[in-house]
């Protein structure tokens, strides 16, 4: 259990993908089907759909806004984001599909490296809201 | 943390200037608090990337604005648009995407913004004052406003950059602050040959080097020759913030914040410095490229946008040459400037050596290119990042009279002498 920083607070639970670089939705990510497209990446191939997206940070192009929200909206997105650092990009693509479509994917920054790093593909991950959000890890 | 609002942020809050406002507000503060900002800044411009079509989250978020009666409060321009509305014909996409991207860029123009469909903003249409909070989207449109022009913009993009026009108001947060203008890595270029640091070409490969090694850090340039041309620093600009997240540099002696060392790096020390030497450039250089040579299927050149000297040396350097048949050159613009280049005579000029002009939009962001475009070239940094993976394209980075001609040749040219070391 971890204290946690929400940047978009809210519940959500799902199995984590782990990323071990930052992802640019925009370029990243084909928001019809979820699956990482930058060939540069190294998880290119694997699908952002209805997991708990674990990455050190966002990266690039802030039209990753959009990409984001668009993914939300079609249903290929993840169902929440675990930072290490904070990112205003993604931060405002789900809240504003949370705005248009109120469907709402929790960003959350993990401020304690070490549980960062201690989450792994497959671990079930479930996030708290409330006045004192929360991370939860189950192997 | 709270962030600290006055009445009229209250007001907007809570309805009293519509329901477009309410949401906008919504959205500024909720950024706001993302970024741990004590309060909001007025903003005397935008500009805008939301206009560019990323799916129906684009449309939905825009019609819901127009319908609450959304109209920007501050002067506003727009960055490209997935269709040139000039040129119609070129897009080769399909229709539902068209009629889509054409929509959304209507609804941005009925909001009040200013149809300019151009990235490049600050070469015509929008010239912020040094030291004037702006709200600005599109990469290289903030780290040139920033950085050149000495504005302060933190790095907005889609959806907050209109809730930020609309209200006036934006994070006083990131680049708006001083503590975070301060020049933090240093890159000392004064090891380059004078030839090359007067050659155009540099200067992407500059920008992509530096975006490279800076990470989050301010960079700071030391080495530049003084008066440095804002095309150079527009392609350094551009190409720093699509290989790296870059908002801001300062150059010694070039731009406003860096009248000195000390100025741009606020009296501290470096954090890191790295000497840019010729071994170092040429590997930044070759990595822009995935070919080297062979026949050319299209050259792109004007991302970002041409600028009227741009045109002055492309004219120069056609000279009454042709296009080789197979090969497409396209050159995108912006409105204001191609009315400048076509009053001068220079459009009919490039049209009648087979150039195709692209205005409002760029052919990385929507497919213009034919589809079976194999290997294309471009002197552009950010185009060189971006086209292989947006377009599946193999890219030949070069200078502009490289490109030119190779597309007269129709196959990739390159100049030994350019690169020369001493």
């Amino acid at each position: 259990m971890a204290e946690v920083r929400a940047l978009v607070p809210g519940a959500a639970s799902g199995p984590a993908l782990v990323l071990s670089a930052p992802l640019s939705f925009w370029g990243g990510v084909d928001p019809t089907d979820g699956r990482i497209i930058d060939r540069r990446h190294p998880q290119a191939g694997e699908r952002v759909t209805g997991i708990v997206l674990v990455m050190p940070s966002g990266r690039g192009s802030s039209s990753s806004s959009s990409v984001l929200a668009e993914t939300i909206r079609a249903g290929t997105g993840p169902v929440a984001i675990v930072l290490a650092e904070p990112d205003g990009i993604l931060a405002l693509g789900a809240l504003v599909a949370s705005k248009l479509y109120g469907t709402t994917v929790p960003v959350v920054v993990v401020v304690d490296d070490r549980t960062y790093r201690s989450i792994t593909k497959g671990d079930e991950i479930e996030i708290r809201g409330g006045d004192r959000p929360e991370v939860r890890r189950q192997p | 943390m709270a962030v600290r609002l006055v009445d009229r942020d209250r007001a907007m809050l809570g309805g009293a200037q519509g329901e477009a406002a309410r949401l906008a507000m919504e959205i500024v503060v909720a950024m706001a608090e993302s970024v741990g900002a004590e309060r909001l800044v007025d903003i005397a411009s935008g500009h805008i990337d939301g206009a560019l079509y990323h799916g129906k989250v684009s449309l939905d978020f825009a019609e819901r604005l127009v319908a609450g009666g959304g109209r920007v409060r501050v002067p506003t321009t727009l960055n490209v648009g997935s269709l040139d509305l000039l040129h119609p014909g070129l897009y080769r996409g399909d229709e539902d995407t068209a009629r889509a991207g054409r929509r959304l860029m209507e609804l941005y123009a009925e909001m009040g913004c200013r149809p300019t469909w151009t990235c490049a903003p600050y070469q015509k249409d929008a010239r912020p004052a040094f030291g004037e909070h702006v709200a600005w989207a599109e990469s290289n449109a903030i780290v040139f406003a920033n950085s050149v022009l000495g504005a302060r913009t933190d790095r907005y993009g889609d959806f907050i950059d209109i809730c930020a026009a609309i209200t006036g108001r934006a994070p006083y947060a990131g680049l708006h602050l001083d503590e975070n203008r301060r020049g933090e890595i240093l890159f000392r270029v004064s090891g380059l040959p004078g030839r090359l640091l007067g050659a155009d070409v540099l200067y992407p490969v500059l920008g992509h080097l530096v975006g490279l090694e800076s990470g989050t850090l301010v960079p700071v340039i030391d080495g530049l020759p003084a008066g440095t041309s804002e095309d150079r620093l527009k392609a350094l600009s551009a190409a720093a913030a699509s290989s790296g997240s870059v908002g801001l540099f300062h150059a010694v002696g070039v731009t406003p914040e860096a009248p000195t060392l000390e100025a741009a790096l606020q009296g501290a020390e470096a954090v890191r410095t790295i000497e840019v030497t010729m071994e170092r450039i040429a590997r930044a250089r070759d990595s822009l490229s995935t070919a080297t040579e062979g026949d050319l299927d299209a050259v792109s050149v004007g991302t970002p946008h041409f600028s009227v000297s741009e045109f002055e040396q492309l004219v120069g350097q056609l000279d009454g040459a042709r296009v080789a048949d197979g090969v497409a050159f396209y050159v995108s613009t912006g409105r204001s400037v191609l009315a400048e280049a076509e009053s001068r005579g220079w459009i009919e000029v490039c049209e009648r050596a087979g150039v195709t002009i692209v205005a409002d939009t760029c052919t990385y962001v929507t497919p213009i290119l034919r589809s079976d475009a194999r290997v294309v070239m471009t002197n552009s940094g950010k185009w060189a990042y971006y086209a292989p993976g947006n377009l599946d394209v193999q890219v030949v980075f070069g200078s502009l009279a490289e490109c030119v001609r190779s597309a007269v040749e129709g196959k990739v040219w390159r100049d030994p002498e350019v690169w020369a070391d001493g």
